[in-house]
């Protein structure tokens, strides 16, 4: 089963290729209907759980030991409470922040090594930061989303998430609220989703990581942060940012109850 | 597991982050990327007038102050002539690229005007966060319709205190003479965007 869903996605994708940037948003809902249930997205999240028990790094260790808030080792449901404070970092981390921790405190890796490439490009192999947002985020499927909002850290990561929000710069004054600040809106033929709102909120954290057909690999939610910010002609966010958390907190919040469906499928 | 945090030295200590104001969050976040620099992270007053969420009423002096100011710097066409030619017009108001880092900075920018605007009514892919602008032409071209539009492209602010759209002139996006196309791609009754569709 797994080679067929392979090989239509690889077909599709050229479809799209061809199709260019005015592909339109039915070409993706007839793939969605294609593939039902399947996800190319699950060969990524099997790849995340080899990320996630290969020894690796100068101490040889696997990740195993890893506490995304649960406990060490817990990654069952533990994407779903993301982001939140952890003692050990005096910090509110997402789930990338968290496992560049790991990588750094339990393999012996480097912030740099980390940060070389945590993001593939379009059209691109995955990478290792991706496959283990995908599995980890698969294991909270289904549970409701529930960010940390108890510590004052929490609450001040959700503040400025908002203030992030509407913070317009650049040489077009765009805020994230210029695209995703009223409902109903959409970008060419792009739908937008209205952050500000509990449903529009919960409609796109709770899909992310994603596989983007349109580019052939699975996206983070970090990812889309960054992605965002490129649209918005303003600089690099570098993946586990104070802003890039402030952000995903905000948007976490606003969607907090709704099921996480990830990952999802994308345009 | 990990009690030896103390010595990593990258993770910025939060508890500050309270106090800190949503400029400083953003330049410990992002790096330089091509043109994309971090420079563009500090606001201008207009970005700061209209960067309030939406559940702060606005204030109303700094919006009249914004007007204000906006249409004081609007500078119109040196040789007084407002229309171009419509179909350059089309392709600037086709042409989203322009000013990301993914952008090649030696191609010219684009207006990116059907990303939130409708304009020919044959085209399907347009945007909504604008309203649409199919037959704009019909308004004419009275001295009063062509400084209103140039305007309105130069710096939206002077009429739209905080609107959503870009300032193409006064912030550099677009130069004189794509202005001027773009002008002739809405108001030129040759221009598509003013040629209804037959049934």
């Amino acid at each position: 089963m797994k080679a067929t869903i392979k090989s239509n996605a690889l077909v599709l994708i050229s479809v799209l290729w061809a199709a260019g940037t005015a592909a339109q948003e039915g070409i993706f809902d007839e793939y969605r209907e294609m593939m039902g249930d399947d996800n190319p997205a699950v060969f990524v999240i099997d790849e995340g759980e080899e990320f996630w028990f290969a020894e690796a790094g100068p101490k040889s260790a696997t990740l195993e030991a890893c506490d995304l808030g649960l406990g060490e080792g817990v990654v069952e449901g533990a994407y779903a409470q993301l982001p939140r404070y952890f003692e050990d970092a005096d910090r509110v981390m997402d789930l990338e922040a968290r496992l560049e921790l790991c990588m750094i405190e339990l393999q012996g890796r480097t912030r740099e090594e980390i940060h070389a490439k945590p993001y593939s490009l379009q059209g691109d192999t995955g990478t290792e930061m991706e496959a283990l947002s995908a599995w980890i985020a698969d294991q909270s499927n289904d549970l409701a989303i529930a960010p940390g909002q108890t510590h004052e850290q929490e609450q001040s990561a959700y503040a400025m998430g908002e203030q992030l929000f509407y913070y317009r710069a650049g040489p077009h004054d765009f805020s994230c609220a210029t695209c995703h600040g009223q409902a109903d809106k959409r970008i060419r033929l792009q739908a937008l989703a209205h952050l500000e709102s509990h449903e529009g909120a919960a409609e796109a954290y709770s899909s992310w990581p994603a596989y983007r057909i349109s580019q052939g690999v699975v996206r983070s939610m970090g990812w889309r942060m960054r992605d965002c910010f490129r649209q918005q002609r303003l600089p690099e966010l570098v993946m586990g940012s104070d802003a890039s958390i402030a952000l995903q907190m905000y948007l976490a919040v606003n969607a907090a109850g709704a099921p996480i469906t990830a990952p999802g499928l994308k345009r | 597991m990990m009690r030896a945090l103390g010595v990593v030295v990258f993770l910025v200590s939060a508890s500050s982050a309270i106090a800190d104001s949503p400029y400083e969050v953003l330049m410990r976040s992002m790096v330089d990327k091509n043109q994309a620099t971090v420079s563009r992270l500090k606001q201008d007053a207009m970005q700061e007038t209209c960067s309030k969420p939406r559940q702060e009423p606005a204030n109303a002096e700094a919006l009249t102050a914004l007007r204000e100011q906006s249409l004081a710097g609007v500078k119109m066409p040196a040789d007084g002539v407002f229309i171009g030619d419509w179909q350059r017009g089309a392709e600037v108001a086709n042409n989203g690229k322009g000013l990301q880092y993914s952008d090649d900075p030696s191609e010219p920018n684009g207006g990116n005007c059907y990303a939130c605007h409708q304009l020919d009514p044959r085209e399907v892919a347009y945007g909504t966060i604008g309203p649409s602008l199919t037959n704009y032409g019909a308004r004419g071209q009275s001295e009063a319709m062509l400084n209103y539009t140039w305007v309105k492209l130069w710096n939206t602010h002077a009429y739209n205190a905080c609107s959503h759209m870009p300032r193409f002139g006064d912030q550099g996006i677009l130069d004189e003479q794509q202005l001027k196309d773009i002008m002739a791609y809405l108001l030129d009754p040759e221009s598509p965007v003013n040629q209804p569709i037959e049934n």
